[in-house]
């Protein structure tokens, strides 16, 4: 194993292994999830300078920042949903950390979400993906490229109008084949693992409440998976070790060879 | 008639900035009440419980039977002005500004005589006294014709007392709610230059207002950095900032976590925190400029910010906070002049009073009600029913209110 290691070490330092940033910039124009107002929100991502070489510290510069837990790109742990409240290990701080570096299926939805925001995948989809790509290999990451990320407009972004968001996402039936295909979690590039109409399916919220509750994991607001190739690539994706928390903020980033 | 004030020029650049002063702002303890009713828009004096002498200037006795059983009492400022002057020189840098100033004495039909600047319009005979605040935030007499003359807000003398919206621009913080749309048109028909709607999280559905004075801006009074952004582009412009902020639900302390109350904190106290710290300064130092200089700062408080409302716990906590707060912008806003009004209306008629029975205050009568306390120069607006009850019963007796306010 020391020489796989040895050999990863040489890839990335010559470059025939690349280093993909999957990640948004934390900043407040970043929208942030929205629910109806008679539910208490998720904080947005705020910062507010501490000092900066002035009379409040002249030496040096830092912020405070204060955010909710599902801001930014971030990760859905088990217990965010209902459905995975009982499941062992739920927690960010009780995760394996060995799920934290999984390899990386990438599905090109990115045509139809142009053509269709409210676009879901169904497990027919994933069933073509398999048949060109091979088995979903069980302990992976599926992660949906749809370009939203590409939204920079936070309007586009969000895409209200008076009946909701319209974001594509998964429906039932994707999830359920995920599910038996024993995947590690669901990623896609826009605010939830669940399509922006989901409230409106039956079940509602599928993806959150069929993949929590087989204790899958959840990767949002996602970039650059148009530069990951459909399988082979490896995920790194760690939330932040919080006391008994429901997900975090990750920088993710993905290994790809060239 | 009074010559109608000229939609003033863009600043000449290379001349230095005006500097604002002030007038002599010194009172006596006795003579503040007549501040604290001007600055609601009334003119009140001292009335003598004993002998019924109406007295001023404000004394500890009564100037004709020595009692000191004194009301202030709400007096009519209807009296005859019987002499005039004009004054050419004084060494206050304020006046010295501003001279020739006219002055007259008028005689109030309810008895004492009283030294107050002239209107333009004001001839010897009949005429009408009215507290104003002048640029120190304290009571001055003001007289002004027996009747409405044209163009009557324009007189010089009576600009320095009111923050009239004709020709100014005026940034109102959040143009998406009920009340600041409704502002927006009011201030239209006011004659306003520009009227900047402030619009934040844009994700979701704001209303359009078409008129070519409005424009839309982006500005999120819980992102410092957003109010920061904004005051970079529209800062040095701003004559009126109307603070509509606002984040409000219907909760009590004990029924709801913390994370609502800091929701209704970051938007009603800090985001005044933070307007004020972004857009004060540049206000300050405009305070004088031209002829349609930076004038008001208006906060939207509440009613509850008097007097908490436990249906709406920790909403009139945090304008309780954004009251206080206020009162300390009031203090430093002075300093150069500019009049910073606080709004405390009753329950608004929008979506986050909707189990509140009416009367409940439009939208609409709240917008009129600001610009009309705009042009008539106030400080403290009790617009509607409710709000002018709950300040009675306040200043009868804050506990008895405390009592009442906990079944409603």
């Amino acid at each position: 194993m020391s020489t796989l290691l040895a050999e990863l070490g040489t890839a990335l330092a010559g470059g025939s292994v690349r280093v993909v940033d999957l990640s948004q910039t934390l900043s407040p124009r970043l929208p942030q999830i929205v629910l109806p107002p008679e539910f208490d929100q998720c904080a947005p991502f705020r910062i507010a300078e501490i000092s900066r070489y002035d009379a409040r510290g002249p030496g040096w510069y830092w912020n405070n920042i204060t955010f909710g837990e599902h801001t930014g790109t971030h990760f859905d742990a088990p217990i965010h949903w209902i459905t995975g409240r009982d499941l062992p290990n739920n927690t960010t701080d009780t995760l394996p950390p060995a799920a934290f570096l999984a390899p990386a299926c990438v599905i090109d939805c990115s045509a139809e979400a142009a053509r269709d925001a409210d676009f879901l995948l169904t497990a027919d989809h994933l069933r073509g993906w398999e048949a060109k790509h091979g088995k979903i290999p069980s302990g992976a990451w599926m992660l949906m490229r749809t370009d939203w990320s590409k939204r920079t407009d936070p309007v586009a972004y969000q895409n209200f109008d008076e009946t909701g968001q319209h974001t594509p996402g998964p429906d039932e039936s994707a999830v359920r084949f995920l599910v038996e295909r024993n995947l590690l979690g669901f990623g896609t590039e826009t605010i939830g693992t669940d399509a922006g109409q989901a409230a409106h399916f039956r079940p509602p919220y599928p993806c959150h409440t069929f993949m929590h509750g087989a204790g899958r994991y959840g990767l949002q607001c996602l970039a650059n998976l148009d530069l990951l190739p459909p399988t082979g690539a490896i995920v790194i994706a760690a939330p932040l070790k919080i006391q008994r928390g429901s997900g975090s903020p990750v920088r993710a980033l993905a290994l790809v060879a060239s | 008639m009074t010559e109608p004030l000229a939609r003033p020029k863009p600043r000449n650049p290379v001349r230095a900035l005006r500097l604002p002063t002030l007038p002599p702002g010194a009172r006596s303890r006795a003579a503040l009440r007549l501040t604290a009713a001007a600055a609601e828009g009334r003119l009140e004096l001292q009335h003598c419980f004993d002998c019924a002498t109406v007295q001023y200037p404000p004394r500890a006795a009564c100037q004709k039977c020595l009692s000191h059983r004194l009301e202030w009492r709400e007096t009519d400022g209807a009296g005859e002005l019987i002499s005039d002057t004009v004054l050419h020189h004084s060494n206050e840098l304020y006046y010295r500004e501003r001279v020739p100033l006219r002055l007259g004495l008028v005689r109030l039909d309810a008895g004492p005589s009283l030294l107050a600047h002239l209107h333009g319009d004001c001839t010897l005979g009949r005429a009408r006294l009215r507290a104003q605040l002048d640029r120190s935030g304290q009571a001055v007499v003001v007289a002004l014709p027996p009747q409405d003359t044209t163009n009557m807000a324009d007189d010089p003398m009576l600009r320095e007392m009111t923050c009239d919206p004709k020709f100014r621009k005026v940034l109102i913080t959040d143009g998406k709610g009920a009340v600041g749309q409704a502002l927006a048109r009011a201030l239209v028909e006011a004659g306003a230059d520009i009227v900047w709607i402030g619009i934040a999280e844009p994700w979701k559905q704001a209303p359009r207002l078409d008129a070519k004075q409005v424009e839309t801006v982006p500005l999120d009074v819980t992102d410092e950095r957003s109010v920061r952004d904004l005051a970079g582009v529209i800062g040095g412009k701003v004559d009126i900032l109307i603070n509509t902020a606002e984040f409000h639900r219907a909760h009590g302390v004990a029924d709801r976590g913390t994370e609502t109350a800091r929701a209704e904190m970051e938007v009603n106290y800090l985001g005044l925190l933070r307007l004020a710290q972004a857009f004060g300064p540049a206000m300050r130092a405009r305070a004088a400029e031209g002829t349609v200089p930076a004038t008001a700062w208006v906060n939207l408080l509440s009613i509850y910010a008097l007097s908490a409302l436990p249906s709406h716990g920790t909403f009139s906590a945090s304008k309780a906070a954004a009251f206080a707060l206020s009162q300390n912008l009031r203090a430093e806003m002075h300093q150069a002049g500019i009049r910073v009004m606080n709004v405390f209306p009753g329950p608004i008629d929008d979506e986050w009073n909707q189990l509140v029975p009416p009367p409940k205050l439009g939208a609409p009568a709240l917008a009129t009600a600001i610009v009309r306390a705009l042009r008539d120069g106030v400080e403290d607006l009790y617009p509607g029913d409710i709000a002018q009850d709950i300040v009675a019963r306040f200043r009868e007796s804050q506990k008895v209110l405390e009592r009442e306010l906990w079944d409603q």
